[in-house]
């Protein structure tokens, strides 16, 4: 099995995020960066696939040099090697581009499955397994708590993760995964992982070298744009209600002033 | 090691502790018991082996390196440390330090990577803190040796594979030299491992007492081989005395988790409107604990650096180890009275670690015997 799973370098999920203020962009160098956790969903499932079945898992992601620490952290849990596309020019992309730019490298692995995680939680977008399942051609399984292989029949199965239970889903190989949290309990890198990560192969692309349309990349050429962006309000103080005897009036009117009731 | 690895490794483990195992601190304190999915978490990991060297399947941690790590395994119960301190501390030790190269080769990558548990049985009930007049005895029958006698709180014993049993070979020799070390393993006839030990504190770190009757091992068994008889005495020493920095360095972290405990309690706790923190008397304990945990860290360091550089190898780690169990024990007690009536209660966190950390001034040597081997030791230099 040929299996890419996806990752991303996102703002700690505990930290105080912001945006630029001019590029109106997630701000990342105030703040410490760790893997998205998410994704550390995808490279575990990824992982156990491989342990099962064999086969490779390469990692790839789009992101600052910094991001590096993110595919590091992906090798030293087991993966075998990475693709990281980095460049000045990718600044600002949207989900559009970035997952443009992800299938033309993807595309060039050949892969039997690529994994993504449900969302990030810096943009909490959610579409990039769609997007490149159609840059890719490949059918689409979302929202997986288990994943079940058989590489002789070339499917995949899943347990698509509904209100209400699961729905058993199976397409072909090559598919694109989207992964759910249930699905597994992540590793901890080992500490011979970390030790060997460093020697593992890593690829790091430019947009030249990815073969990409310097024309296309980046905030100036993005097909979505944020044209305003206001800091959330702090919280107001509630309002205390003293029961003198109408207490149950007073709060039935403020519910109905609300339109709550 | 590399120090973006070794920094990388200590994150790992922060995280792995402060997602996996503070918050079931007190699950294992009241089932007695670590729950299987953190023991198997920890194995892959390689938190069994990080003490023996890289050519036998551990990762060859410096005494410096352990110590660093085991600040970050103090941060938590110590029953965490424990499932894996036996294998990395006193009982792997006996093979890295008197094993032939083939018990090498055997013993070590098993211990490394958690397939195999091991226990030191040293103590017996009336040669603890005296360990040369031990009473179990050994003596060669052919191609065997036949061991009988009885040992008491023996780590990890309910769950070892292997215990590496001290006995004497010669009753002739000074009581020292005379003894000897076998590897026995589960289920030998002849072994009976007691009831676990029910203790005040360390609740889910397993001990007991190990009796045996007759028990054969194959001469192969004797470590350190023909020329591991009698020498079984020296080679104990020299495990302890690497036992006594990491126990320090375990200290070290429960002190500073300690500190914290404290210091965001002081923070919160109202009296008289106002946190309990902007009270003078209590800043003084949080004060005095702080610079508790600074000098036992500080201290921790610099004896590893010199254990490493083979400068000082008997005296720090005995002075290291003193004064950072007697100062867990400081810090714990303040903990307790900055915690208040909570302070008392079962259910937080202070009041286990205060329990637990009561053994830390006992076991690995009390903090009397310390004090002996410090002052003998200087004495001695003096009096050539």
């Amino acid at each position: 099995m040929n299996i890419v799973v996806t990752v991303k370098q996102v703002p700690d999920t505990w930290a105080e995020k912001k945006l630029d203020p001019t590029t109106r962009t997630t701000d990342r160098k105030s703040v410490d960066n760790v893997m998205n956790e998410m994704d550390e969903y995808g490279v575990e499932e990824a992982l156990k696939i491989k342990e099962a079945h064999g086969g490779e898992v390469t990692v790839v992601t789009m992101g600052p040099e910094k991001a590096l620490e993110t595919v590091r952290k992906a090798l030293s849990m087991g993966a075998d090697k990475a693709v990281h596309i980095t460049d000045e020019a990718l600044a600002g992309s949207d989900a559009l581009q970035t997952s443009a730019a992800l299938a033309k490298v993807i595309a060039t692995l050949s892969p039997d499955i690529v994994i993504t995680a449900a969302e990030a939680s810096d943009a909490r977008g959610g579409v990039l397994g769609a997007l490149l399942a159609e840059h890719l051609g490949f059918p689409q399984l979302t929202q997986a708590r288990k994943v079940t292989v058989d590489p002789g029949a070339g499917t995949v199965r899943i347990e698509r993760q509904a209100d209400n239970g699961y729905l058993l889903v199976e397409a072909a190989t090559p598919v694109v995964v989207g992964v759910v949290e249930k699905i597994n309990q992540p590793r901890y890198p080992s500490f011979k992982g970390i030790m060997a990560a460093k020697k593992k192969p890593l690829t790091t692309l430019s947009v030249a070298d990815a073969g990409l349309d310097p024309g296309t990349v980046g905030l100036a050429n993005a097909a979505s744009t944020v044209l305003d962006a206001q800091p959330a309000p702090p919280r107001q103080s509630g309002t205390i209600v003293k029961d003198e005897g109408d207490g149950g009036t007073r709060v039935a009117d403020f519910l109905a002033a609300q339109k709550l009731i | 090691m590399d120090a973006a690895d070794f920094s990388e490794i200590l994150t790992t483990v922060r995280t792995f502790i402060h997602e996996r195992v503070i918050p079931v601190e007190n699950e294992i304190d009241e089932k007695d018991e670590v729950p299987l999915d953190i023991r198997d978490a920890t194995k892959e990991m390689g938190l069994w082996g990080f003490a023996i060297p890289e050519e036998y399947g551990g990762l060859g941690l410096s005494m410096s390196e352990e110590a660093r790590l085991v600040f970050e395994l103090g941060y938590t119960t110590p029953a965490l440390r424990s499932m894996f301190g036996t294998n990395n501390g006193i009982a792997g030790h006996v093979i890295i330090e008197g094993g032939t190269e083939e018990q090498k080769r055997h013993w070590l990558p098993l211990l490394a990577s958690g397939e195999v548990t091991a226990s030191f049985g040293l103590t017996e009930a009336d040669a603890g803190s005296d360990p040369s007049t031990l009473t179990t005895s050994a003596y060669r029958d052919g191609d065997t040796w036949v061991i009988s006698g009885a040992k008491r709180y023996i780590t990890n014993a309910p769950i070892a594979d292997a215990i590496f049993v001290f006995a004497r070979t010669n009753p002739a020799v000074p009581a020292t030299r005379g003894i000897s070390n076998f590897i026995v393993p589960k289920g030998s006839p002849g072994l009976t491992i007691g009831p676990r030990d029910h203790k005040m504190g360390q609740a889910g770190a397993w001990s007991s007492d190990v009796y045996l009757d007759e028990v054969r091992v194959p001469h192969t068994h004797l470590v350190g081989g023909d020329d591991g008889a009698g020498y079984g005495f020296a080679t104990a020493m020299r495990c302890l005395a690497h036992g006594r920095i990491h126990i320090a360095a375990l200290c070290v972290g429960l002190a500073q988790r300690l500190v914290d405990e404290s210091v965001s309690w002081a923070a919160q706790r109202h009296q008289s409107g106002r946190p309990i923190g902007d009270y003078q008397l209590i800043q003084g304990m949080i004060a005095d604990s702080v610079t508790d945990l600074y000098a036992g860290r500080a201290l921790v360091i610099e004896t590893a650096r010199a254990f490493d550089a083979g400068s000082d190898t008997k005296v720090g780690p005995s002075a290291t180890k003193y004064f950072c169990s007697e100062m867990v024990g400081r810090v714990a007690d303040r903990a307790v009275q900055i915690h208040g009536g909570a302070g008392y209660i079962r259910g937080v966190p202070v009041e286990r670690f205060y329990r637990d950390a009561r053994l830390f001034r006992i076991y690995e040597g009390t903090s009397q015997i310390q004090q002996l081997i410090i002052a003998r030791h200087l004495l001695r230099e003096a009096a050539r």
